[in-house]
């Protein structure tokens, strides 16, 4: 029985060991980082987040997303057309996106990606770019740097500028600052939604589902 | 005993490696390590591994430790003889392994990704579901014998 007990604390002192080992290991995607701490300045903080929509919409939607988080992926190649298209384009919602890099391997590449797109006016024509094409770098093993570099030229950036701003990984604090944001305010996951500042709990994030909300919002005479 | 025996180390084990996913889940551990793809994280991401406000991860905890508590006290000399523990973690195994069931069909054909260490916790949690079945069988083909 004693060498029961031994067996026991043996398993316990390895697990444990290995746990406090795996939890040293910091984020996976350090190929954006390079592993240094990134820095959050009051300007980091203070962005809010690329909006789509009319300022004066009585409905305001965040969106916390995760630019390689298949859920988002198929939330906004399936889903967000309808939405734009029926709630944002007439003017009933402002839609606004918030990173939530998650731990994927090229999650915050591809969110400095989108933000290096959004410093030329481009952030929506490439964020829809990499959604749809996030099945193939998504699930690669490669960096997907280069092929951002190329949907960046074929959305009509500037292809310079974007390399240089993906080269400096000057928005990766504006990352940090937003996931940051998040964590206060209770994501645990990708994509999680707030209409008018109230977080959306059910798991339904289909375009009628948010019709239905947007519809009871405007007629409770919800304002944001 | 033997049974007791296996179900505590095996939930030991079942115990940690839901404490590596809780963990990681309420952000103490930054990286999962899960191999290239990003499957973990897909699951871990995803909206089902929340169940009432909660990650279901820590409900693997409990359960773990529920197991290994129930086992460890099945294995004191004034229980080695009794049928209430086999009994307890009988129940307890059905509980887990019906749990089991339910996230694997949500990783097959729900999530569309496999998270490896929810695979080795279910193969943990059907081990147990065997050994702690047999068990009972066994302890009610005894009582039989014995009346016969």
């Amino acid at each position: 029985m004693k060498r029961f007990y031994g067996l026991l604390a043996a398993v316990a002192v390895v697990a444990a060991v290995l746990i406090w080992k795996g939890s040293q290991g910091g984020p996976s995607d350090v190929a954006a980082t390079g592993g240094a701490p990134v820095a959050m300045t009051a300007a980091d903080s203070a962005f809010q987040g690329y909006a789509l929509g009319s300022d004066s919409a009585p409905v305001e939607i965040v969106e916390y997303v995760d630019m390689q988080c298949p859920h988002c992926g198929e939330f906004a190649v399936v889903q967000f057309p309808t939405i734009r298209e029926q709630l944002i384009n007439t003017g009933r919602v402002r839609w606004r996106v918030r990173d939530f890099p998650l731990n994927f391997p090229w999650s915050r590449t591809a969110a400095l990606a989108a933000q290096c797109a959004g410093e030329q006016g481009r952030f929506w024509e490439m964020a829809d770019a990499m959604f749809q094409a996030q099945s193939d770098w998504g699930r690669s093993t490669r960096n997907p740097a280069g092929r951002f570099r190329d949907m960046a030229r074929r959305v009509g950036l500037d292809g310079g500028r974007f390399d240089a701003c993906l080269d400096s990984q000057r928005y990766a604090g504006r990352l940090e600052a937003s996931k940051a944001e998040g964590v206060a305010l209770g994501v645990g996951g990708t994509p999680t939604f707030f209409v008018n500042g109230r977080l959306k709990t059910d798991n339904d994030i289909s375009s009628d589902r948010f019709q239905r909300i947007v519809d009871s919002a405007i007629a409770a005479g919800q304002r944001r | 005993m033997r049974h007791r025996q296996a179900i505590a180390l095996l939930a030991l084990v079942g115990f940690f490696v839901s404490l590596y996913l809780w963990l990681y889940k309420i952000g103490a551990i930054g990286e999962l390590k899960c191999g290239a793809g990003g499957s973990c994280e897909f699951v871990q991401s995803s909206r089902y591994a929340w169940l009432f406000g909660q990650p279901v991860a820590l409900y693997g905890v409990g359960g773990y430790l529920a197991l290994f508590v129930v086992a460890l006290v099945g294995l004191q000399p004034r229980f080695l003889a009794t049928p209430a523990p086999t009994r307890w973690l009988a129940a307890l195994a059905a509980v887990g392994f019906g749990f089991t069931v339910y996230l694997t069909y949500l990783e097959l054909f729900v999530i569309h990704a496999v998270c490896r260490w929810c695979v080795v916790s279910a193969i943990i949690m059907t081990l147990i579901m065997a050994i702690a079945g047999a068990a009972v069988l066994k302890r009610a083909q005894g009582a039989q014998s014995s009346r016969s």
